[in-house]
């Protein structure tokens, strides 16, 4: 083979648009890194000392672990059932749920949070009477608690269904279920001892796609007041230049494990969710 | 007999319909409390005025207050900018890693690259795009010690619409990616090979074969993208603090205080995004449900 049919052979414009692109992608994780390092030539990682030294840094980080670690346990306890029981009993309500899990990508955060916050900052009454059941949700800890995580299970919701019906479909539930009945398992040993463990690596890719929703949303937890790592981050970016170039960077490296993890599991396509 | 067999079978699929209904209740519930009610309540909301009354004075304003009209136009362009150019950047990587011929395992790098960088958004993409091409930013530098360029000096700014818009590519020609891939990989060797057989050149076969079967599933990804850019909110506040009056940003102003002076006027601004996102999310399906005829 002579050296033009080489060349010609030889996928130019392909190798441009993935460097193009390549360039993109890097460019600018290089340069935080770069910048986070830069601040004492000294200590190379003194950005990232200091990052780490910060209390609140600790304690938002945790809690915004802790706020990702309740949205994916609740998000299993009710999405799992639900999938199951219409794969297996009730397919009329497919179509109504799996409108369901689209609506999210029609009502942004900020609409969710907007919505949220009008619903739940007065107080409940019995209906028609001026009887007060409840504190509005907004006015202390709990209720903003459970405001939060609520609107993280609806960002995660289409992911996390979506995870756990494909999951369901590649298992073959209906003959899994009657196997463990005609075994005289109940309703609960079936979910939690045949179900679960075989859609594991859906339910997985489904959490750490959450995780990396949850850890770092600064839209509802900014709204609801709530002191996550989002917004300490992005109040930490109005007074400092360097740490929050270095966590940035480490939340980079997060999403990266994530998404790595979830390659791992499913080895299939990656996912992307919508938390910007 | 026969007969009061099946009567008596179906009153009574009839009534476990009812309780098998049950099953799905708590997801229902959950839905209803916090997605449609807080759906709903904007919804009633921007049609009623101070006292409580009917109205379609917001609704009308929406197209009339050049403040809000501003916002629209802003939140569209951007949207629309970096759909189209996300869409372009990330459909010829897609195409360079699936039927371009590039390397195998440069596919798989991409794929998680793109799912990472999908994902990465908010504050910390907008600290690495100052990182990056901020005043004191990284390429600002190189371009400015080695090529002689200041980009400033040339009118250029990270805090503006072309700014945001090289931000918001970060997050949307790697979805692009993501979509893409599987449709090129949908393109079936045998066209090809039935166009090459009968004197079609690479471009009358691009232009003539592959393009018009992939055109459904790239407009239909634009569009994702197009939703995608305009319900964003964290990275552009993050990135210029509220300068920038994307329409995310004016409701995020007017939910920390009326800025607006209209209560109402705020909620109807809200619902116009809820519609906008709408339409999208069905011109989206449309245009999936066609791309199935030919990629499965």
């Amino acid at each position: 083979m002579n050296f033009w049919s080489r060349l010609r052979r030889f996928p130019l414009w392909s190798w441009i648009w993935f460097i193009i692109g390549g360039l993109y992608f890097v460019l600018p994780l290089l340069a935080t890194f770069e910048f986070s390092l830069s601040w004492d030539p000294e200590i190379p990682f003194k950005a990232y000392q200091r990052a780490f030294e910060d209390n609140d840094f600790w304690e938002t980080f945790i809690y915004s672990n802790i706020l990702a670690l309740a949205t994916i346990v609740v998000s299993i306890i009710l999405i799992v059932p639900t999938a199951y029981w219409i794969r297996l009993r009730l397919p009329e309500a497919r179509r109504l749920v799996e409108f369901i899990t689209l609506m999210p990508f029609v009502v942004p955060a900020i609409i969710l949070v907007f919505g949220l916050i009008r619903i739940y900052s007065s107080p409940f009454n019995i209906p028609f009477t001026d009887i007060r059941l409840m504190q509005p949700l907004t006015n202390f800890k709990a209720g903003t608690n459970i405001l939060i995580v609520a609107g993280y299970m609806v960002l995660a919701m289409p992911y996390m269904y979506r995870s756990v019906d494909t999951g369901m479909r590649t298992v073959d539930i209906r003959t899994l279920t009657e196997a463990a009945q005609s075994l005289g398992a109940n309703w609960y040993t079936i979910v939690t001892k045949i179900i679960l463990p075989n859609i594991r690596s859906a339910l997985l890719s489904g959490a750490l796609l959450t995780f990396a929703i949850v850890v770092g949303e600064v839209t509802l937890a900014s709204f609801l007041g709530v002191d996550a790592f989002g917004p300490y981050l992005f109040l930490l970016g109005q007074h400092r230049a360097y740490e929050p170039a270095a966590l940035s960077f480490v939340s980079f490296l997060l999403t990266w494990l994530a998404m790595g993890l979830i390659q791992l599991f499913t080895g299939g396509q990656g996912q992307a969710a919508g938390a910007h | 007999m026969a007969q009061t067999a099946i009567q008596l079978k179906s009153s009574g699929t009839a009534t476990t319909n009812w309780r098998v209904w049950l099953g799905v209740a708590p997801f229902l519930l959950f839905a209803f409390l916090f997605l449609f009610l807080p759906s709903l309540r904007l919804f009633t909301a921007s049609f009623t005025d101070s006292d409580g009354n009917f109205t379609l004075s917001n609704i009308i304003q929406l197209f009339s207050e050049p403040f809000i009209v501003n916002a629209y136009k802003l939140s569209i362009q951007i949207s629309a900018v970096t759909a189209v150019g996300g869409g372009i950047l990330g459909f010829l990587m897609a195409y360079a890693v699936t039927v371009g011929g590039l390397p195998r395992s440069l596919r798989s790098v991409l794929i998680t690259f793109s799912g990472v960088a999908s994902n990465f958004a908010g504050v910390p993409l907008a600290f690495a795009f100052v990182a990056t091409l901020g005043r004191q930013g990284f390429i600002t530098h190189i371009l400015r010690d080695y090529l002689g360029v200041n980009i400033y000096d040339a009118g250029f700014n990270l805090y503006s619409f072309a700014g945001l818009s090289l931000v918001y590519m970060y997050f949307q020609f790697p979805l692009m990616v993501l979509i893409m891939a599987p449709a090129l990989d949908g393109l079936k060797r045998e066209w090809r090979e039935a166009a090459e057989n009968l004197g079609a050149t690479t471009t009358q076969y691009w232009l003539r074969v592959a393009l018009p079967v992939l055109l459904p599933s790239i407009l239909g990804a634009m569009i994702l993208l197009f939703g995608n850019a305009f319900g964003a909110y964290a990275t552009a506040y993050a990135l210029t603090g509220g300068r920038i009056g994307i329409v995310t940003i004016q409701i995020g102003a007017q939910i920390r205080g009326d800025v607006l002076y209209n209560p109402g006027l705020g909620y109807a601004m809200a619902i116009g995004m809820v519609v906008i996102m709408a339409v999208s999310l069905a011109g989206y399906s449309w245009l999936q449900a066609k791309t199935e005829r030919w990629l499965r």
